[in-house]
């Protein structure tokens, strides 16, 4: 199968690969994975006090697609408030990337993804104001 | 012939997870035997036809029936419980997390000294890990119940994982054996 340009780009070198410390509370983590191929991506966000995403971290093991898909997600989200990061579809990432119907899957779990990591770390910051009140 | 047939009952078995594989095997082939294209030489197109989707019939069901895995999926199936492996991305996070670990893992060792002796460690570790999970869900199959059947769906797609990590740490080897 061909790859678009974008896609090989993006895999050969692969933006904002890492880890951030899970236990930090800026920080956000989702984890998710596809049955239907075995892929597995972790992505990590940084809040600051605004509720802007200052920082991205990816890491994905699958195929060129899924790590495109992932690189190309932690680019965007950097600078954008949650709710405007929760707001990105998967086939605005497909269509940046050109993906064939086939590979949609990995564009949905990037967008899966950067929805558990927001949720991830909404709960941790309601779980320090409850902590705090109490 | 009856094409309406599902897997189980086109080769004699009743509709559950635990059958005789061995007893799979000589029954197709038997059906091999009966559907030899050399039998259908003088008849009309119409049987002809019917004897090749027969055929297609009998070897998708004894592949289904093969495989543990797909055995279960199949029967979970029948039993009403749906699978859309594109869209079901949540699993358990301390799942994921442990299988991002073990694809790390995988990925250090042929930087090691001994690379070889530590990779057959890994694949028979996930070999347990397959025992233990096929177990659970033949376990869970048994049961029967839909919080069990529900729990058995979780299990086959946790398994389509660890089918995947197999054929990386398969991948290893083949290029670490290359570069001896």
């Amino acid at each position: 199968m061909a790859y678009s340009n974008k896609v090989i780009d993006h895999y050969e070198n692969p933006r904002n690969v890492g880890a951030m410390d899970k236990d930090d509370s800026h920080v956000g983590t989702g984890m998710v994975g596809a049955p239907a191929c075995g892929d597995v991506m972790r992505l990590q966000i940084k809040v600051n006090e605004e509720g802007v995403i200052e920082d991205a971290k990816f890491k994905t093991y699958g195929c060129g697609s899924a790590i495109a898909s992932s690189s190309l997600l932690t680019e965007w989200v950097k600078g954008k408030s949650l709710d405007e990061a929760a707001s990105i579809k998967n086939t605005e990432i497909a269509e940046e990337l050109e993906l064939p119907p086939v590979k949609i899957h990995c564009s949905v779990l990037a967008e899966d993804a950067i929805k558990a990591a927001i949720n991830d770390y909404k709960e941790k910051q309601n779980g320090a104001d409850v902590a705090k009140r109490a | 012939m009856d094409l309406t047939q599902n897997h189980f009952e086109l080769f004699g078995f009743p509709v559950t997870f635990d059958i005789d594989t061995q007893q799979l095997t000589e029954r197709y082939r038997d059906l091999q035997r009966t559907l030899h294209p050399d039998r259908f030489a003088n008849v009309g197109d119409r049987e002809r036809r019917l004897s090749i989707q027969r055929t297609a019939q009998v070897n998708e069901a004894f592949q289904t029936l093969k495989s543990p895995l797909q055995r279960a999926r199949y029967l979970l199936q029948l039993k009403g419980v749906s699978f859309d492996d594109e869209r079901d991305t949540h699993l358990k996070p301390a799942f994921l997390m442990e299988q991002i670990e073990l694809r790390e893992t995988l990925a250090a060792i042929p930087q090691q000294d001994d690379a070889l002796t530590a990779l057959n460690d890994f694949v028979n570790d996930i070999r347990s890990r397959k025992q233990t999970m096929e177990a659970r869900l033949q376990a869970l199959l048994v049961k029967d119940d839909p919080d069990s059947l529900g729990e058995a769906k979780q299990t086959i797609q946790e398994m389509q994982f660890l089918a995947r990590l197999q054929q990386e740490a398969d991948e290893t080897e083949e290029i670490l054996v290359g570069d001896l």
